[in-house]
């Protein structure tokens, strides 16, 4: 192998011999310079003011105002509830839909009717390929129109129309009833690798079911929970704009907002572009750093890291 | 023969029914009831005489069919030009965004190509770092000036890096044998890849491109944030459902006066979310065949 790359040196002949394959990459090149690079080269605008009269200024020509959009945007009204709800919606989610798919996939693998498991799973993620759009329009019916759910909750506990953590409590159900059975796959293929001379060995020791779960299932899929575990506290900022705006309303704005559509409503919104890039990369940043973090800890305490 | 009953026998015991599995059959019966409850209502309610919804919208089968909600959806409101937008641009992104993606992924995927380097790792960086929504925005609708044109539904999109794995790492597994043998024949890297490496790629293909069709069909943010005038399903159905009022609003008096015109919003609004909800439904078994292996396969090689 090392010889074979030793012996292909570059060299205009071989250029000229890859002109097909250059033809079919580098436009993609050009695609990728215009639609990624350009928005991080982008980020400069978060130490600049700029405003939608100051975007046809040059770089060079707009005003640098250092890190005076960070400081705007940590002092902002709004800034202090947007982390709150952010941390909140993002620790509900960790918690308890991977609690949720891990009890999915183990519901699943339990069941020894091959067909029973599959019409099971096929059902549990269809809501994943329907959009938000729907969802919100679904839920809005369910939770809030005098569907069954506001029949026999909804009246007392407002769950669309309350300003209160029980808003926080809705979007995590919602979403986790969106997304369970998508998100139990992983775990499902995970258990499928598991080794069966392992369940043969506990049963012959006499192991009841749920203790075959407890000591081979659940410790067989640690990794995989662990590596879902540390991506999921990397986007623990990354709460998606498009969930929020769809299901929440005016009634309960102050426990919907988080940092992507805070970014939206002060760049975009309220025309102070610089102010919107920074936003959007402290959390962009921080994003990279709890990544980083979590993955040195899981390293640390000797579980499977990602990088 | 003996063995054979011995093997029969295990095989009762493995089969013999548990109360353990009569709590998990019970248990699946809530997963699927309560997945697709939801979706029964809605439909029951589209198909239901809106007067007689507003009395009570519990129900699964339609108590005073009509097909009234849809007639009217598609004559009054002109659901027509929305759907054709959405299926215009699930159509086109999709072709293009499958071609443009293998092609790519073909190139990545020769290990002789001098560039390979450099570029995948040039695509993988986006994966992490982002720009973030606002210098977005600025450049689709103020440096390209795209807003409110058909392309901004195609272009900003066409390529997304996860597919591209997905389809590089189906090919790093194809044998080299073809290749080479089409290669020595005197095939240039283009017709190599057209006429020999996707005919071999089908079943990634197909879940790529169902993966894209999907997205497009969904999308809803690029029409919110750039194209309001090219107005698709989803964004219809977000009008309508953001414009109907909250229950608070809906005891005052006008609010129930506007309700008692022609059609109530929610028949309406459930109408809607059946038409942009089907096509999902119609390729669901698709999806399903390809999907699973595909959502594997991108999680063993990440």
């Amino acid at each position: 192998m090392a010889s074979q790359t030793k012996k292909r040196k570059l060299s205009w002949k071989l250029v000229w011999k890859q002109r097909y394959l250059m033809l079919m990459s580098l436009p993609f090149l050009v695609w990728l310079i215009i639609f990624k690079y350009i928005p991080l080269w982008g980020w400069t605008m978060a130490f600049q003011e700029v405003k939608p009269a100051s975007f046809a200024l040059s770089f060079f020509e707009r005003k640098f105002v250092g890190f005076d959009n960070f400081i705007k945007a940590f002092n902002d009204r709004i800034f202090g509830q947007t982390l709150r709800n952010t941390l909140a919606l993002s620790a509900l989610g960790i918690v308890f839909q991977t609690l949720a798919s891990v009890s999915l996939a183990v519901i699943l693998n339990e069941i020894r009717l091959p067909r029973l498991k599959k019409i099971t799973q096929t059902v549990s993620y269809l809501p994943h390929f329907v959009s938000w759009v729907i969802i919100a329009s679904i839920a809005k019916m369910m939770l809030n129109d005098g569907g069954i759910v506001d029949e026999l909750f909804g009246r007392r506990l407002g769950l669309m129309s309350t300003n209160s953590p029980v808003f926080w409590g809705t979007v995590t159900f919602i979403n986790i009833w969106k997304e369970v059975g998508w998100d139990a796959i992983i775990y499902l293929s995970a258990m499928a690798g598991l080794d069966p001379g392992l369940y043969e060995a506990a049963q012959i020791d006499g192991a009841g079911r749920f203790q075959r779960i407890w000591h081979i299932t659940l410790p067989g899929i640690r990794p995989t929970i662990i590596v879902i575990v540390i991506m999921s506290i990397g986007g623990v900022l990354n709460v998606g704009m498009e969930r929020q705006m769809l299901l929440s309303n005016a009634l309960v704005q102050d426990h919907a907002m988080v940092f992507s559509w805070f970014a939206y409503v002060r760049g975009i919104g309220n025309n102070n572009y610089g102010l919107g890039t920074a936003i959007g990369m402290f959390q962009s940043l921080v994003g990279i750093i709890l990544l980083a973090l979590a993955n040195r800890f899981a390293k640390a305490v000797g579980e499977t890291a990602l990088i | 023969m003996s063995a054979k009953m011995k093997h029969r026998e295990k095989k009762d015991a493995l089969h013999r029914v548990m109360p353990a599995d009569i709590v998990l059959a019970v248990v699946c019966l809530i997963i699927m009831i309560v997945t697709l409850y939801p979706f029964l209502n809605v439909l029951a309610i589209s198909f239901n005489d809106p007067m007689d919804t507003m009395r009570n919208i519990n129900f699964l089968i339609p108590r005073e069919f009509t097909l009234y909600n849809y007639s009217y959806l598609f004559r009054e409101k002109n659901l027509f030009e929305p759907f054709l937008m959405s299926v215009a641009r699930t159509v086109i992104g999709t072709v293009t965004g499958l071609i443009c993606s293998a092609m790519l992924a073909y190139t990545l995927s020769r290990k002789d190509y001098f560039l390979v380097k450099p570029l995948s790792v040039l695509f993988i960086i986006t994966m992490y770092v982002s720009g973030g929504l606002v210098p977005e925005y600025l450049l689709i609708m103020r440096t390209l000036g795209l807003g409110g044109k058909f392309i901004v539904y195609i272009l900003p999109g066409l390529i997304s890096v996860w597919n591209v794995i997905l389809l590089r790492s189906y090919m790093d597994g194809l044998p080299p044998a073809l290749q080479e043998a089409a290669m020595i024949d005197g095939a240039n890297d283009f017709v190599i890849w057209w006429k020999v490496v996707l005919p071999l790629c089908t079943p990634v293909l197909a879940t790529v491109a169902l993966f894209i069709a999907v997205g497009q069909w969904n999308s809803f943010m690029d029409t919110y944030l750039y194209a309001k005038d090219l107005p698709t399903l989803q964004y219809i159905l977000y009008e309508i459902t953001s414009k109907a009022q909250m229950r608070i609003d809906v005891h005052s008096s006008q609010a129930a006066e506007q309700m008692k015109n022609a059609v109530s919003p929610l028949s309406l609004r459930m109408a809607v979310t059946i038409v942009a909800t089907v096509p999902i439904l119609v390729v669901y078994p698709f999806l399903q065949k390809y999907f699973v292996g595909g959502i594997t396969l991108g999680a063993v090689k990440t």
